[in-house]
């Protein structure tokens, strides 16, 4: 029952981390690759760290496990936001069927 | 670990990690920009990330937990730092 579970959360933790590798390769431009890296990966890995939590269940291992949940949880947000906006500020293209730009007028493109 | 059907999911996880860490390198290798490049870095650490955590699952070796939470400490610097990099007008 606990090895099914534990397979269970392993496979769909892979697949979710292929989708996103996949994601960011086919994707038309960097904002919607950013949308596939982010969410799914995140998720995928935490799918995965929580099927070893299961699969030892040892406090040690689980605690560690959590910590590194934790830590994506607090990171991937911040370094996507960090990349988003410099690379607006680079002024890396937008894909043609990009349909809002709420910073177009917010600061010229070229301000630091 | 002697359990046939979490062999089985272990190395289907694994193969699966395999392919994601191909697709990124070839978004790698392409770019076509610098932010590009280093998304796909990014995404790939985040895959190892995984593959380390499930090679501990198949192997019972618990180090590869430690192995895991250093990448991710690591990666989340390098992208910061990098993307830091490319503000500066650091473009190729």
């Amino acid at each position: 029952m606990s090895a099914l579970l534990v397979s269970l959360l392993i496979v769909l933790g892979s697949a979710l981390v292929l989708v996103a590798c996949v994601g960011v390769l086919r994707l038309p431009d960097l904002y919607t690759r950013m949308h596939a890296s982010t969410k799914p990966a995140t998720l995928g890995v935490s799918l995965v760290v929580a099927g070893l939590a299961v699969h030892t269940a040892e406090l040690g291992i689980a605690v560690r496990a959590g910590l590194i949940v934790l830590f994506l949880l607090l990171t991937a947000p911040v370094a996507a936001h960090r990349l988003g906006s410099a690379a607006y500020r680079a002024g890396v293209p937008r894909w043609s069927g990009t349909v809002r730009d709420d910073l177009a007028d917010a600061r010229p493109p070229d301000a630091p | 670990m002697t359990d046939p059907i979490l062999d089985t999911a272990v190395r289907l996880g694994l193969s699966m990690l395999a392919l994601a860490i191909v697709a990124g390198f070839v978004r790698l290798a392409r770019g076509p920009s610098l932010a590009d490049r280093i998304l796909a870095l990014d995404v790939i650490s985040a895959t190892i990330v995984a593959a380390s955590v499930l090679y501990a699952v198949g192997t019972g070796l618990a180090v590869f937990i430690d192995v895991a939470l250093a990448i991710a400490l690591v990666a989340f610097l390098g992208t910061v730092t990098l993307a830091r990099s490319l503000e500066r007008g650091g473009e190729e």
